[in-house]
């Protein structure tokens, strides 16, 4: 999967969760939870979404890798 | 014939507006079916049946307000419960209701002979419809014509139905809030009490669990929290239940409410039955269901009506403890912190450990602060064995 291909991916699984946000204002390096108001269900909903949608392991110990849309970019193009 | 009424919906909540009816007249119901939607400043709740029987007549139509108590729909056959699916409600107007079959139903008066008999909710119906009602004939008491005559009659297909909004009604369920806290801090004479507890031994148990699951199975460590207090609750009966007239009912289970904020502000703390019996896949299941029909297509009514006590996790980017205010009826309230990383003494040596705060708020019509510290003790030792769950 392409940078492109991923932030896609992921902002299509934010706004499922965030219906309200406005993704075109959202920094690369904001931190989701915050920005989003995510609580702790809401990112083991967008954990599982990611994990479903890219095919991809994803371990507890990463969650933190996922914290920003840059990280989440980075680490579904790994 | 039995009447079946709106149904409690909690302490903060007095009416809702019909959306949609889920049966008809003719139509068999059990107790615990749905047979209703009502819009509310919690959103739709789903209205749940008490009864066994046949609907003989919806007597609201959709679109009206309707108030705790009022009469939504009569059974024939009607056999009342003699327990309701939820326990009897806080609320002041019963929810469960006894026959009554020599009483005439208050909506149909007789009418003087000549005129023509329909009950208000049957002509309004019938004007939403497009129903002639001078053509209809009257299978409803007296010859009159109910909502299921004209409901019969209308031949058409089903009208547009009602759109179940999917916001909520911020300003009317900060109201409600407002005025079930303001009750709270009126009338209940709250203590409160706090302990933190050393969870690395939980938490262990959870990474453990969770290693080899996918992220959809995995669990939270606010389920294996609720898990500890629902069972530590089984041994404080007198924090599990409600003040109501001057005296404490104790409840008939445990049945946690579960505190869920809402998007953009909000709250609703809907029950988890039995939380006590359930394992932890099926609490964190349970939990997983109620965030998610409470934030988009709703709730059981009877979900916001059972709760015994309430339970609010801050969850990982909350504060570190809360006081929390006793939802009422309910007797207590138990507060869960952010998980934090503290020094801590282990074996007279300081090490770092992730700690939370559990608090609890007890009300002292019914309890006392030792036995509440009981609990919150209970809670901890539960949270160093939890192995065993």
């Amino acid at each position: 999967m392409n940078q492109a291909e991923s932030k896609n991916l992921i902002i299509d699984v934010l706004a499922g969760i965030a219906p309200e946000a406005d993704f075109a204002a959202l920094a690369g390096k904001a931190e989701l939870r915050d920005e989003l108001d995510l609580d702790s269900m809401d990112f083991l909903n967008f954990v599982a979404a990611l994990h479903e949608r890219a095919k991809v392991n994803i371990p507890e110990a990463d969650y933190p890798k996922l914290f920003t849309l840059d990280g989440a970019v980075t680490y579904l193009c790994r | 014939m039995t009447d079946f009424r709106m149904p409690s919906l909690g302490a903060d909540m007095e009416a809702g507006t019909l959306v949609e009816w889920l049966v008809r007249p003719g139509d068999k119901v059990k107790r615990g079916d749905v047979v209703a939607v009502v819009e509310t400043q919690k959103g739709a709740i789903e209205i749940e049946i008490f009864h066994d029987g046949v609907v003989s007549e919806l007597a609201v139509p959709v679109g009206q307000l309707v108030p705790v108590g009022t009469v939504l729909a009569r059974l024939d056959g009607g056999v009342t419960a003699a327990l309701p699916v939820a326990p009897p409600t806080p609320a002041p107007a019963p929810a469960v209701v006894v026959p009554q079959p020599t009483l005439a139903p208050v909506p149909f008066p007789p009418a003087p002979a000549g005129r023509l008999q329909i009950s208000p909710a049957a002509r309004r119906f019938a004007a939403k419809r497009g129903v002639d009602i001078y053509q209809l004939k009257g299978t409803g008491p007296g010859g009159a014509i109910s909502v299921a005559d004209v409901e019969s009659a209308s031949s058409a297909p089903t009208p547009e139905t009602p759109q179940r909004r999917t916001g909520f009604d911020r300003p009317a369920m900060r109201q409600a809030i407002a005025a079930a806290m303001s009750r709270s801090k009126r009338e209940i004479p709250h203590y409160y009490l706090s302990q933190t507890v050393n969870v690395s031994a939980a938490l262990t148990r959870l990474q453990q669990l969770n290693s080899d699951r996918s992220p959809a199975e995995r669990m939270l460590p606010a389920a294996l929290f609720l898990c500890t207090i629902a069972r530590a609750m089984t041994k404080l009966p007198e924090l599990n239940g409600f003040w109501e007239d001057g005296r404490f009912r104790p409840g008939d289970g445990v049945h946690i409410g579960w505190a869920i904020a809402l998007r953009g502000g909000g709250l609703v703390a809907p029950a988890i039955r039995d939380a006590d019996k359930r394992s932890l896949d099926e609490l964190m299941a349970a939990m997983r269901d109620l965030v998610q029909r409470a934030r988009s297509y709703g709730l059981r009514s009877s979900e916001l009506s059972d709760p015994t006590i309430t339970v609010t996790s801050l969850g990982d980017r909350g504060a570190e403890s809360v006081l929390p205010i006793i939802y009422p009826p309910q007797v207590a309230m138990i507060g869960i912190g952010r998980v934090v990383t503290r020094p801590w003494v282990v074996d007279g040596a300081i090490g770092p450990r992730p700690v939370v705060t559990m608090t609890l708020a007890g009300d002292h019509r019914a309890s006392d602060g030792h036995r509440g510290g009981l609990l919150l003790t209970e809670i901890d030792r539960l949270l160093q064995e939890t192995e065993a769950l």
